[in-house]
């Protein structure tokens, strides 16, 4: 019986990512693991998280959990979701400057608050809140039976920030072009939330249930 | 490629039963909270929102077992807002599995509230909702925050509330014009325009649906980041597709993949 485990560090609701992932994959056992052994021991890993970056590296490296978090992003399929996706980055500009984990090349910056949109005119809001284009920029599996340009549901005011094209899966418009999905051997990061994206968020976790960590692309 | 802008449909909850428009549906699941979420859901709502009406504190646990069943079948953002007072409520919704609270008459008793709750669980999660209302015309119009469902004036200006609101954390704003709201008039489109312009963070534009051109008018006209509505859903006038196809037919972008 497949395990997913879904990192627990005490930030924000994780209720909805399990529900998500036992509502696509009834057969697996979804559990929360709060220590290095319950990662260590599961078959594939959901590191979700929001608020702040900070907040979110010293909850885990109190819980002692980092040690198990370098080990297990190289050797399952591991998911990250929203601040799970930005802390896998070097650093970011959040807190005065913050680093990362540093496992994905490129920072985290916060959007300007000067942006306007380009048809209209109007001032563009941050946090980027709401139903936004996911651009699949490459055929990984994850991607599966998902339309190109869906909508996914974000909600985040910093964005991952790399120049090296080969860690990007997918990119969002939001006045500048970001990474809303990385993706390197075992790990696949989304900044969107696929708990709360309906239709096509549940089938990427669907995907991600039933991956096994290789990245060769379907046919 | 851009952000769309989202349609809310809003669920006043009583004790547990939605409690407004509830005559179309069939007897059996009149009402259930549950049953209008996954409804909406189906139509393609972008995020829904629950409001807690109910009067006795002793039965507020109810609408914490309402947002569990939801959250449990229905996978797009959830709102919850009503008796939203404390640190502990906030973390009892979001537990239960909302992603945002609404605080009202508590920020406006209490700001510093919101700033405890911004800084506990993230903006992403903190709305503020405002109760505004017109308090002087012409040139210079002005809106004040009223509590009480409109009845007690707070001489709070409405605008310099909302960039306070902001500045303390609130993720996004809940605005609701109370000459509107229930009238079937439409929204009040310059309260709306003014506080789209005054602040940082996305607004949702509510109180005065009547049609669908109210929804287009608050996005076009009011620049709203979304448009909330209660009674044009409930009454099944219209499906919240069809509010989609018609903002779409006045250029307006929406999520459709659904």
């Amino acid at each position: 019986m497949t395990t997913v485990a879904v990192i627990d560090y005490g930030m924000g609701n994780l209720r909805s990512v399990c529900k998500a992932i036992e509502h696509v994959a009834p057969t697996v056992t979804v559990k929360l693991v709060t220590d290095a052994e319950g990662m260590r021991s599961a078959d594939r890993i959901v590191f979700p998280g929001q608020g702040a970056i900070a907040g979110c590296v010293s909850a885990l490296t109190r819980q002692g959990l980092l040690d198990a978090l370098e080990d297990v992003v190289h050797n399952k399929p591991f998911l990250g979701i929203c601040l799970g996706l930005q802390a896998l980055y070097e650093s970011s500009e959040e807190g005065g400057g913050t680093r990362g984990l540093g496992i994905l090349p490129g920072v985290v910056k916060r959007f300007p608050d000067d942006m306007k949109d380009a048809v209209t005119g109007e001032r563009l809001k941050v946090p980027h809140m709401g139903w936004n284009q996911v651009h699949q920029v490459n055929d990984h599996p994850l991607w599966a039976g998902i339309p190109q340009d869906s909508r996914f549901y974000f909600v985040h005011s910093y964005f991952a920030d790399t120049s090296d094209r080969s860690y990007v899966a997918g990119i969002t418009e939001y006045q500048l072009r970001f990474t809303s999905a990385a993706a390197h051997e075992n790990i696949f990061a989304v900044q969107f939330h696929p708990e709360k994206s309906q239709h096509v968020g549940l089938k990427l976790l669907e995907n991600f249930v039933n991956w096994d960590g290789s990245v060769q692309s379907r046919v | 490629m851009s952000l769309a802008k989202r349609i809310i449909p809003c669920l006043d909850v009583d004790n547990g039963r939605v409690v407004k428009g509830v005559q179309f549906v069939d007897i059996r699941d009149a009402g259930d909270p549950v049953e209008v979420a996954r409804r909406y859901d189906e139509q393609g709502a972008d995020e829904i929102t629950f409001l807690d009406i109910t009067a006795s504190s002793d039965d507020r646990d109810t609408i914490v077992h309402v947002v569990e069943d939801v959250a449990s079948q229905v996978f797009i953002p959830l709102t919850v807002g009503g008796g939203i007072r404390t640190v502990d409520d906030v973390r009892r919704m979001l537990n239960a599995g909302a992603d945002k609270v609404a605080i009202n008459t508590a920020a406006v008793f209490n700001p510093e509230f919101v700033k405890e709750a911004a800084d506990h669980f993230g903006s992403q999660c903190i709305v503020v909702a405002i109760d505004a209302k017109q308090v002087a015309n012409g040139e210079n119009p002005r809106w004040e925050i009223f509590t009480h469902g409109g009845r007690k004036p707070t001489g709070i200006d409405a605008i310099e509330w909302a960039k306070k609101m902001a500045d303390y954390g609130a993720g996004e704003i809940l605005l609701t014009s109370m000459d509107r709201d229930g009238t079937r008039d439409g929204f009040d489109l310059a309260l709306t325009r003014a506080i789209c312009e005054a602040v940082p963070i996305p607004v949702i534009a509510s109180g005065g649906v009547g049609n669908l051109d109210h929804l287009a008018k608050g996005v076009t006209e009011g620049h709203a980041d979304a448009v909330l509505a209660a009674s044009i859903f409930h009454f099944g006038e219209y499906t919240v597709g069809e509010a989609k196809e018609y903002m779409k037919q006045h250029n307006i972008e929406v999520r459709q993949d659904a």
